[in-house]
């Protein structure tokens, strides 16, 4: 194994951990912004699709933050200290979002509305900050009013885009009244995170030059185009394929989501493709960032023996709570 | 000084772990707690669902507690301590990426299947899911008392151009302070749950003396109580002479040994005082100190001058010690007297329901106090000798950590109330003898036939 690249091996794996936080996660926050548009007597059941999964959902994040931590202990410090107030704003959003979980079943009266509120505004603030610490590792860390404006942008645009994923979860999982509304909830999230991809696109080469010159060279741009126009398909593959569910012309349910977890792979595939091979734009690379040789073989031994049987229990745990959702007990 | 970067950093460390400590103490014993009820949940006793219930419901809102919270101190390495992370991060990093890898996602994703699965799979599924939820906490406290113990007592690295470099994996995991320091936390955690649980369920009882549920689990944990503690005490004290071994400034300031003295007396009470360098209002067993720490009354114990400066601060260590040792005493005190009622097959008295209900949280504070002792023991270092918290600390400018700092405050500060009101509120709801539901009902039934 000593001549794998191992912070590049590691890079992929940070990576991975990071794109199916953003999907598990997503769907789940997503779930949380759309909550306020519902009635009382269906929001229990919008949270029950979400709730077996999101303890192991956020536990992604987790990994991911923990190989920043674990294969590049040199730039963990830095971009969270630049980012440490978002960071932090999420992490309050997080905290609020997931005791609500909890708290809304069993406080009574007054509180248990007060519990909602704070479950979508807990999802709604981690969805923001992500957007803006996300903007941030882009532009580099750039601080001004532009910036400040393009980060909440992004913001807004991952909050559409995670109201997209919730909206079309709630498609496969729920029937009836509330399956409609999570389809007309989902397209009018297909136009910001539309939006939000768009804005992200076109604005991240002219924050930076360098970004600039990988795709805005002639062979590039030939090379590189099948990236947007894939996504653009998506975007329309899935307020087309909501149309026909509407108007019961389709029964594949599961379209929607498919497509915008499509949308979500491309989006990423372009954000690595821009940022590689740096951790912090122009300044640090994967290599610089890199911890030593043989911790780093320690733990990829844990990879390869854990990961798997991780994969495999989470399918377990998402076959067990497959088809419509019903209302959650404890069984006693 | 409010504006001192360093300090702030440090508070809010603190607070921050302080706070997500109390639940992971309560989820491990509880995660076991359930299993032993799972497991005797086919036996058919009417009694055995409905205490599930209250605690399962009890667990989901602890652990949730302990997630967010968690999830917080994974990026606060990042945000408070870059200087740790860039220094020590090759010895630091994979320990805690063992603990994502082989703990949080194991406890996590079963934690569904055993909440919400128990009418969609096997019962022996359903039981597996909830052993492999205890299993997977316990794991975390594991690696992650590993580092700890690490950082107390280094051992199996090597240091090139000022970074920490793994050189026996072994060896820094299985440092010298581990074994003790991993006993006396699991023993604490059970300790915990265990008064947890004996608490609201005399609260229980004290609303309803035929509550059931109540009087089979407070007798239970009372049994455990009262054969844990003294384990608890006798590890203690051995974790004290691997600490003297290894951090002598500690112990002597535990002790409140200002100066190296011969026959040094254990003092049970003393105001340290920081100025004169000596203790005012001493009470103590006089060559106690020296007894206990090296099994001779005229055995030397250093004392603090003789570290030259480089020592642990006395108030929160003198204090914070004799408050855990003072709880671990009173706990010993409540157990054996019910083991006492048990064996006499006498009916609780009130002021014994009263003092149960009154110990409930007991536990988190011994809990708070001894890790207080723990890491304030170990400044003015991170990792004792070699990395200072000065140099471990970040450069975020105070104001940005003094505003997050309050924003944690105020969210922990409500999120605390709100679970002790909760958890009591269930309490009163199940005791109110609310029925199970048909399924479940038609299950015991079958089971008693
Ligand atoms: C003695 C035990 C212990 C200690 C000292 C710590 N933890 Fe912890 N932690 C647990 C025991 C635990 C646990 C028992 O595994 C948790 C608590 C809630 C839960 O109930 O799981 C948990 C949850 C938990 C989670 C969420 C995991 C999930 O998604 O399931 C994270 C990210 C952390 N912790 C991180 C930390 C860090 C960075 C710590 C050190 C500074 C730390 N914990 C100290
Ligand atoms: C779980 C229970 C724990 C509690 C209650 C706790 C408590 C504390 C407290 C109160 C401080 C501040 C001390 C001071 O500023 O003087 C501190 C510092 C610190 N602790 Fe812990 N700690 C715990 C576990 C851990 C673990 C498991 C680790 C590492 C793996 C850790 C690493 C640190 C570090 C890096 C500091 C910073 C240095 C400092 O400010 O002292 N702690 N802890
Ligand atoms: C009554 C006798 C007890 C003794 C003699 C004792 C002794 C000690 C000592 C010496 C330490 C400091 C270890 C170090 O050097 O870092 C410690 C830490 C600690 N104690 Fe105790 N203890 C007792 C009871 C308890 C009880 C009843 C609890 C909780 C229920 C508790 C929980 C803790 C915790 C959580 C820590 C920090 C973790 C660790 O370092 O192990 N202790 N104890």
């Amino acid at each position: 194994m000593t001549s794998l690249d191992l912070p590049f091996v590691f890079m992929v794996l940070m990576g991975l951990a990071m794109l199916a936080y953003v999907i598990l996660d997503g769907f789940d926050l997503g779930v949380g912004i759309l909550l306020p548009f519902a009635p009382r007597e269906e929001q229990d059941l919008m949270v029950s699709s979400i709730g077996p999964f999101w303890d192991a959902n956020e536990t992604w994040l987790v990994l991911g933050v923990g190989i920043l931590l674990v294969a590049f202990p040199h730039a963990h410090g830095v971009i969270l200290t630049a980012l440490y107030l978002p960071v932090a704003a999420m992490l309050i959003g997080l905290i609020v979002r997931g005791v609500a979980f909890e708290f809304r079943v069993k406080a009574t009266g007054w509180h248990r509305d007060l519990w909602n509120h704070l479950f979508s505004a807990g999802s709604l603030v981690a969805a923001l900050s992500q957007g803006i610490m996300l903007a941030g590792v882009v532009t580099g860390f750039a601080d001004g009013a532009k910036f400040t404006a393009f980060g909440w942008a992004v913001g807004a645009g991952l909050a559409g885009a995670y109201a997209l994923l919730g909206g079309t979860w709630l498609v496969i999982k729920c029937e009836g009244d509330v399956q409609r509304k999570a389809m007309m909830w989902s397209r009018y999230a297909v136009a910001f995170a539309a939006a939000g991809v768009a804005a992200i696109s076109l604005a991240m080469p002219y924050a930076n030059p360098g970004i600039y010159a990988k795709w805005f060279t002639a062979d590039n741009l030939v090379r590189l185009a099948p990236l947007p126009i894939l996504s653009a398909a998506a975007f329309v593959g899935i307020w087309l394929a909501l149309g026909r569910l509407l108007h019961g012309k389709s029964r594949k349910e599961w379209l929607p989501f498919v497509l915008a977890v499509w949308v979500f792979v491309f989006a990423f595939a372009g954000l690595a493709y821009s940022l590689y091979p740096y951790l912090v734009v122009d300044r640090m690379t994967i290599w610089q960032a890199a911890a030593a040789p043989e911790s780093l073989r320690f733990v990829l031994w844990g990879v390869i023996v854990v990961l798997p049987m991780i994969i495999g229990y989470t399918l377990f745990s998402y076959r067990v709570f497959w088809g419509k959702t019903r209302h959650l007990t404890y069984g006693a | 000084m409010l504006a001192d970067p360093l300090l702030l950093a440090r508070v809010q460390f603190g607070l921050n772990i302080g706070f997500h400590i109390l639940f992971p103490t309560i989820s491990i014993g509880l995660g076991w707690v359930l299993f032993y009820l799972r497991l005797r949940w086919s036996r058919g006793e009417a009694w055995v669902p409905h205490a599930y219930r209250l605690w399962v419901k009890i667990f989901a809102l602890t652990f949730a507690l302990g997630v967010v919270s968690g999830i917080t101190m994974s990026f606060q390495f990042g945000t408070n301590w870059p200087g740790f992370m860039q220094t020590a991060g090759n010895i630091a990093g994979p320990l805690l990426g063992y603990e994502v890898l082989t703990a949080f996602f194991l406890e996590a994703t079963f934690l569904g299947v055993m909440l919400f699965g128990k009418d969609r799979v096997a019962p022996w599924l359903h039981t597996l899911s909830s052993f492999l939820v205890a299993f997977g906490t316990t794991l975390s406290a594991f690696w992650i008392l590993a580092l700890n113990s690490w950082m107390h007592t280094p051992q199996g690295y090597e240091i090139i151009d000022g970074q920490f470099h793994a050189k026996d994996w072994i060896a820094i995991i299985f440092n010298p302070s581990f074994p003790y320091r991993l006993t006396h936390m699991l023993i604490a955690s059970a300790l915990t749950t265990s008064f947890v649980v004996i608490g609201i369920s005399a609260f229980q009882l004290l609303r309803n003396r035929t509550w059931e549920p109540a009087r089979r689990l407070l007798k239970t944990m009372v049994i455990v109580a009262a054969v844990l503690t003294p384990v608890q005490i006798f590890v203690g004290d051995m974790h004290g002479l691997n600490t003297l071994e290894h951090q002598p400034a500690k112990i002597a300031a535990i002790e409140g040994i200002w100066h190296t003295e011969r026959g040094a007396p254990l003092l049970l009470f003393a105001l340290p005082n920081k100025a004169e360098q000596r203790n005012d209002f001493a009470i103590g067993v006089p060559k106690g100190a020296s007894l206990i720490l090296r099994h001779d009354a005229e055995a030397e114990l250093v004392g603090l001058s003789a570290f030259d400066g480089k020592h642990p601060p006395v108030l929160p260590l003198f204090f914070g010690f004799r408050l855990m040792v003072g709880i671990g005493v009173l706990m010993l005190g409540l157990a054996w007297l019910g083991v006492w009622h048990l064996v006499r097959k006498r009916e609780w008295p009130l002021w014994q329901l009263r003092a149960y209900a009154a110990m409930t949280f007991s536990g988190w504070v011994a809990t708070l106090a001894g890790w207080i002792v723990t890491e304030v023991g170990r400044q003015p270092y991170v990792i004792q000798g070699l990395l200072t918290t000065a140099d471990a600390a970040s450069k975020v400018p105070a104001a940005a950590i003094g505003l997050t700092l309050a924003a944690y405050a105020v969210v922990y500060g409500l999120l605390i109330v709100s679970f002790m009101v909760v958890v009591t509120q269930l309490a009163i709801k199940e005791a109110a003898g609310e029925k199970l539901p048909p399924s479940v009902a038609e299950e015991m039934a079958a089971g008693n036939a």
